[in-house]
């Protein structure tokens, strides 16, 4: 699979959408790598020691260097192997644009959006959650427009950046009671497209394992 | 004229600060606007939509926004002077990691030092200094972040190099003395009559 990769090891907490990127961003490229699991309330020597800013999860160490950030890390994959198709266009002016719209989407359908509405009750607190969420997201499905992938025909930069949440859809929607087919029903068809690529359906969780994980941490914030 | 680069862009900002430098660097000829960012000018509305913000930069019609991604975009454009992003994919990474922690980590408690009272401006100014170690230590005994070279991470941080008589006046602390490594940086560039 052209040159050498070297030792890749991801560390990785299954339900992260932000790990989800790097593991998708690697399977595109046909990467061989080793996912170690993470308990994010215990977290490992080698996880402090190699994201020493933020601590978090994911951490892509590539021959013992490790990278932090899933969007930079997204776009060193892309870099580094360059034998199989690029996530960005080549075209400077398509490149900004599509990084501008990975940023929009890393910015505003993030875990701490999703917070609002999994982490509070019923309420005004959890109805303004919703309603940044959804607005964000119906920003995006008119960026989508009709084309199959954000990258046009192409899957790229910015389908990596959005799809993991697509496996939070389900827990969001129990919780704050709504329906995101319904409001976006592009998104959720290109979601559906997206699970048929090998790389997103072997690094997203069942919707309902993300659910019972949403409902486990409702308890230990004292949502319920 | 085709080839025309237009900079809307609002004189204080340590945003468009950077979009400035990268342009100057690069020899880029362009228009810069005057945009006050609290009047929606119909121009700024039509260029950013989605934020409504400066800097905005437009090149041959066609608005990017966000400095960082306008410094990757001037970079990939006229990539022949002068280059802003190593060519190697780790050193890369390590620019974009640096330059991302400086808007999601630095920026906040920069402006919340001297924009709020009490408690939060306290949290603030602590977090603030412990963002300056943090950045002081990555830099080390390099004369840059880009090592010989004036790169990214130099420009995204060096916008806010306006900005911190105003910190330390609000914060009441001096960089120079708590952080001297810093300061050293800051005038180890030369840049035009500013």
């Amino acid at each position: 699979m052209g040159k050498d990769n070297g030792k890749v090891v991801v560390l990785d907490f299954w339900a992260s959408p932000y790990a989800m990127r790097t593991k998708i961003a690697l399977r595109e490229k046909g990467v061989e790598f080793k996912v170690q699991e993470e308990d994010l309330w215990n977290k490992s020597e080698l996880l402090l020691k190699s994201n020493p800013v933020y601590k978090k999860v994911p951490v892509l160490i590539h021959d013992n260097t490790p990278i932090s950030e899933s969007l930079v890390q997204v776009q060193y994959i892309d870099e580094t192997w360059t034998d199989a198709s690029s996530f960005l266009p080549s075209d400077p002016q398509a490149r900004a644009t599509a990084r501008f719209w990975a940023d929009f989407a890393d910015k505003t359908i993030s875990f701490e959006g999703g917070k609002k509405i999994w982490g509070n009750k019923k309420g005004e607190e959890q109805e303004k959650g919703k309603k940044e969420f959804l607005d964000s997201l119906k920003v995006l499905e008119v960026v989508l427009g009709d084309k199959s992938y954000f990258g046009g025909e192409t899957f790229g930069y910015v389908d990596i950046t959005l799809v993991p949440f697509y496996s939070w859809f389900y827990a969001l929607e129990k919780c704050g009671d709504f329906s995101v087919e319904t409001e976006c029903p592009k998104i959720v068809a290109w979601g559906k497209r997206c699970i048929e690529r090998k790389s997103v359906a072997a690094s997203l969780p069942e919707s309902e394992k993300v659910y019972q994980q949403v409902l486990k941490l409702r308890q230990i914030f004292g949502v319920e | 004229m085709a080839d025309e680069v237009i900079l809307l862009d609002f004189w204080p900002s340590m945003f468009g600060m950077r979009t400035k430098i990268a342009l100057a660097e690069k020899g880029v000829e362009y228009e810069y606007k005057e945009t006050d960012p609290w009047v929606k000018t119909p121009l700024l509305i039509e260029m950013n939509p989605i934020h409504k913000k400066i800097p905005v930069l437009i090149h041959k019609g066609k608005p990017i926004c966000e400095s960082l991604i306008q410094l990757e975009y001037i970079d990939e454009v006229w990539s022949d002077a002068y280059p802003i992003l190593p060519s190697d994919p780790y050193q890369k990474a390590q620019a974009r990691f640096w330059a991302d922690f400086i808007d999601k980590k630095f920026y906040d408690p920069s402006w919340k030092v001297w924009g709020t009272k009490g408690e939060a401006q306290v949290a603030a100014k602590k977090e603030l200094l412990e963002h300056f170690k943090t950045l002081e230590t990555e830099l080390g005994d390099k004369p840059y972040y880009g090592g010989e070279i004036f790169g990214f991470v130099d420009i995204a941080l060096m916008g806010f190099y306006s900005w911190f008589k105003t910190m330390e006046k609000f914060g009441e602390f001096s960089i120079e003395s708590e952080f001297p490594k810093l300061i050293q940086w800051t005038k180890r560039k030369k840049f035009g009559a500013e």
